[in-house]
């Protein structure tokens, strides 16, 4: 069947079947592998993208759900060359360290901030429950993103 | 992962999707935000041979109130319910559950319909609607039937939900000012209640739960279920803490990897009275 969307600005109209599932469309079908799996099972956040603004697990999304609809991945965030700044911050307070959970944290990040732009320390920790994090022991993602938030000029493109 | 092959058929109305149960019978799902049926079909638990999508039906996604009570849409997701100002006022404990529901990711998907539909035992918003004494509204090819919560949920998994009828309303009844209460024990974030407690505070004759308050479990047996010792307790004239005594009455919780059947009606018994005691019961 006929799937169209947008992501990151970029119509992507593909054959797919309907068992193709978000994630593989945006990596496998439209070629962009920013969105990593870790899981598979709707636990660990990695594959975390926005959906119409709004932060999913690709994973659990089949593609034909988001037919018609607006996709941000990792690579949509900031122009080639440029940051994001959650991106930003995330590097300004060492946020990351493999790097693998990073894409899915940024954008659960970026869809806290748009919904909450001034969240407390303990609303930032209940907004990553979704988001799981092997290396930094989460303190330095959460100062990330409570920088972001006062940084200013923090308000989300998307 | 990846489902097993499925005919995808996209409903543009909840009388399309009948049409289409009735059609094609047990062979086919009901899609919604899919955060329940997704994961049992990737790993083969599921094999529907259609799934019907719904989840684009607007119409069906709403909160209002409709005289004593509240009516929600069955599409509806969690997230809507988690921020709803009309329910923080009129049935807060609704949307303080529904706020501890998975994570943000799946609150953005996931319906109270969907949830309600599923009927796990150990999902959050069940127990709640039950607690509150509430109403699921289902429509089939003969019409509309309203559903008490408490005759809903009919075993593992199994609801009263005919396999040509769609869920598109919950009804729960407006108690501004009421105690209330939702306790939920896990080790990991974002992860099911080992066990849960929902507990409202029901004036002499203001509810259908009795005398003293609603109290539904989460986790305690094969379906999701009143806390009945609890509340006949409580209405024969007992303390907090006697009626709390008997929140694993008549159960047989589950044994799993989180907890033996000993320790689930242990941790039943703390959280009922942690819960009364928070709801002023």
């Amino acid at each position: 069947m006929k799937v169209a969307m947008t992501i990151n600005g970029t119509s992507q109209e593909h054959e797919i079947e309907a068992r193709v599932l978000l994630v593989q469309f945006i990596r496998d079908v439209a070629g962009l592998t920013g969105t990593n799996v870790g899981c598979d099972t709707t636990s660990c956040g990695t594959c975390t993208v926005l959906l119409d603004g709004e932060s999913v697990k690709s994973c659990t999304v089949l593609a034909v759900q988001a037919d018609g609809a607006e996709i941000m991945t990792i690579e949509g965030l900031a122009d080639p060359g440029t940051l994001h700044p959650m991106q930003e911050a995330f590097r300004e307070n060492h946020a990351l360290q493999c790097g693998f959970c990073t894409p899915g944290m940024v954008l659960a990040a970026v869809s806290l901030l748009k919904e909450n732009a001034h969240p407390s320390e303990q609303e930032v920790r209940s907004a990553l429950e979704g988001n799981l994090c092997r290396c930094t022991g989460y303190h330095n993602i959460v100062k990330a993103i409570l920088a972001a938030a006062d940084a200013a000029g923090a308000e989300v493109p998307a | 992962m990846i489902t097993a092959s499925f005919e995808y058929r996209r409903a543009g109305s909840a009388d399309e999707a009948i049409a289409l149960l009735t059609e094609n019978g047990d062979d086919a799902k009901l899609l919604a935000g899919g955060h329940s049926l997704l994961p049992l079909m990737k790993l083969r638990l599921a094999r529907p041979s259609m799934l019907i999508d719904i989840g684009r039906l607007a119409d069906l996604s709403y909160i209002r109130v409709d005289g004593d009570q509240i009516a929600i849409g069955a599409l509806t997701r969690h997230h809507d319910v988690e921020v709803s100002e009309l329910l923080a006022r009129e049935v807060p404990l609704l949307p303080a559950a529904a706020g501890q529901v998975g994570d943000p990711q799946i609150r953005h998907r996931g319906t109270i319909g969907g949830s309600l539909a599923h009927g796990d035992p150990a999902s959050d918003l069940p127990a709640v609607v039950l607690a509150l004494g509430g109403t699921i509204v289902v429509r089939g090819p003969g019409g509309e039937r309203s559903i008490p919560a408490a005759e809903f949920f009919n075993g593992f998994m199994e609801t009263a939900l005919a396999a040509d009828e769609v869920l598109t309303e919950i009804r729960v009844p407006r108690l501004e000012g009421a105690g209330w209460s939702f306790q939920k024990f896990n080790r990991r974030a974002h992860d099911w209640a080992i066990v849960g407690v929902a507990a409202v505070k029901t004036g002499a004759g203001s509810g259908s739960n009795g005398e003293g308050a609603g109290v539904a479990l989460v986790n305690m047996s094969s379906t999701p279920v009143r806390a009945t010792g609890v509340e006949e307790a409580l209405a024969s004239g007992a303390s907090a803490a006697e009626a709390a005594a008997h929140a694993a009455d008549g159960l047989d919780p589950p044994s799993d990897i989180n907890a033996s059947p000993e320790f689930r009606r242990h941790l039943a018994q703390v959280l009922v009275r942690r819960a009364l005691e928070e709801a002023g019961v």
